[in-house]
């Protein structure tokens, strides 16, 4: 699976920096990074999680 | 296992709920009621980027009629639920009784509004999409005078909006400071001072006494005497539970429906969002949130526990979390903070727009606060939910300063 963020809808909530710290990162400068965007399959569950709780509905996963 | 669970409510928690079945691997009917016409929708733009106009309302949009069809929704809009009977396990629905095997709760809350306002054009409230429509176009007529009052996160939200809109605004608010009873008087004061560096005139301390004008708002006189030039004035203290059509239900209800620590009201009724107040593990004590994220979870944690016996339900004690962006600023907080917290302010950066500060209570880290600095909350949250002690949180605050 491929972590895709949408860039034009992200505002650095960081809550999926918070459920998947070794995906997603926000760093000093406020932006997100994609640290890992192609986590292994055990990662799922709290991919799912950043995806369902991210306030802009900017994260997908891509098979 | 139920046949079929019914979700009283429409909106993100009620949204969560169906969904949530569904991956759990439900295979019954889901039956999803909502008494507005429109599809679901998510509600944070409705005072931000949809009322400035940035987003069209269909992005707005929590479910695509795809996602209807893969979901095998059975979905009600329109339609309001009264006279629950959780003996007969019956609500009316349209002047009909309906029955239900399992149920969710989730009917929100509704703005509070200011007596004798109804028939006074001009005053709004901030709820729903219909509101926020017309509060946009009220924006757009000419070069309307605007108050807000009530300094609260949605009254702050809304003057930020207008005053991007180059509108004129005043915001009218009670306490000495906007969002002291939320955030403490210092930090408060951070907010204040964001709204009146991008212009916004503050009135603090001081009450509304009466409303000017016949059919049209034209004014706002304040028990101080001032009287504050309206065409358009936004109310936003506070709002009700919908809890009106659960009266002689059976269930408990005290500012919300009450529930236990799983989230459940009573045997196979369970409640999530804005309506319900649970037993909190973490804190204690019972508490009612009005919050994006905590809907979300809530409203998928609530369905879930209408598919497990008593002895494997989890209790749901989750750090609250929430965000308000008001001009080029977002302001995050997670956890509670209550008056007589110890504060500490860990970063301060006026040039940056940049703000962090924590609170704690007992020996124990309560709540961060952070503007533009979500790295931050989302760290000293994390310490929050490893329960960290307050000492902790001032030792790990020197090593990110």
């Amino acid at each position: 699976m491929r972590v895709v963020v949408d860039f034009d809808l992200c505002e650095s909530n960081a809550i999926c920096m918070q459920i998947a710290p070794d995906i997603f990162e926000v760093r000093d400068d406020d932006f997100l990074y994609v640290l890992d965007e192609t986590p292994s399959e055990d990662r799922r569950s709290n991919l799912e999680e950043s995806v369902q709780r991210c306030p802009k509905q900017a994260i997908s996963i891509e098979e | 296992m139920h046949s079929s669970i019914t979700i009283v409510g429409a909106s993100l928690a009620g949204v969560r709920a169906a969904e949530a079945l569904r991956s759990e691997g439900f295979e019954g009917v889901i039956k999803l009621i909502g008494d507005e016409a429109h599809v679901p929708y998510d509600r944070p733009p409705l005072s931000k980027s949809f009322l400035e106009g940035a987003m069209t309302s269909e992005r707005l949009s929590l479910l695509t009629k795809e996602k209807i069809t893969e979901l095998e929704l059975q979905i009600r809009t329109g339609s309001k639920a009264s006279k629950l009977d959780i003996d007969s396990q019956t609500f009316e629905i349209e002047g009909e009784v309906e029955g239900f095997d399992a149920l969710v709760i989730a009917t929100g809350a509704r703005a509070r509004k200011l007596p004798n306002t109804e028939k006074i054009k001009g005053i709004y409230t901030l709820r729903s999409l219909d509101d926020s429509i017309e509060i946009r176009d009220s924006f757009k007529s000419g070069n309307p005078k605007v108050v807000v009052v009530g300094g609260g996160f949605i009254g702050c939200e809304v003057a930020a909006t207008a005053s991007a809109f180059g509108i004129e605004v005043t915001i009218v608010e009670s306490q000495d400071v906007p969002l002291s009873h939320v955030l403490g008087e210092e930090a408060g004061r951070v907010i204040s001072k964001l709204h009146t560096d991008n212009g916004v005139q503050l009135k603090c301390g001081v009450e509304v006494q009466e409303f000017k004008g016949e059919n049209q708002v034209e004014g706002v006189l304040l028990k101080d005497g001032t009287l504050l030039e309206a065409d358009v004035v936004i109310v936003g203290i506070g709002a009700t539970p919908n809890t009106e059509w659960l009266e002689d239900s059976g269930l408990t209800i005290e500012n919300g429906v009450c529930c236990d620590q799983t989230c459940l009201a009573a045997p196979n009724i369970v409640a999530a969002g804005d309506v319900a107040r649970w037993d909190h593990r973490g804190y204690g004590k019972s508490i009612r949130l009005e919050h994006w994220d905590n809907a979300a979870e809530q409203g998928k944690h609530a369905a879930l526990r209408l598919l497990q016996k008593d002895s494997e339900a989890l209790p749901y004690a989750p750090i609250p979390w929430f965000w308000s962006d008001q001009f080029d600023r977002k302001i995050q907080l997670a956890g509670i903070s209550s008056p007589g917290d110890d504060f500490e302010v860990i970063v301060d950066s006026p040039e940056e727009g940049r703000y962090t500060a924590i609170y704690g209570n007992e020996g124990r880290l309560k709540a961060v606060l952070g503007i533009n600095r979500p790295r931050h909350v989302m760290q000293f949250k994390s310490l929050m939910e490893e329960e960290a002690s307050w000492k902790e949180a001032l030792d790990f605050a020197k090593g990110i300063g």
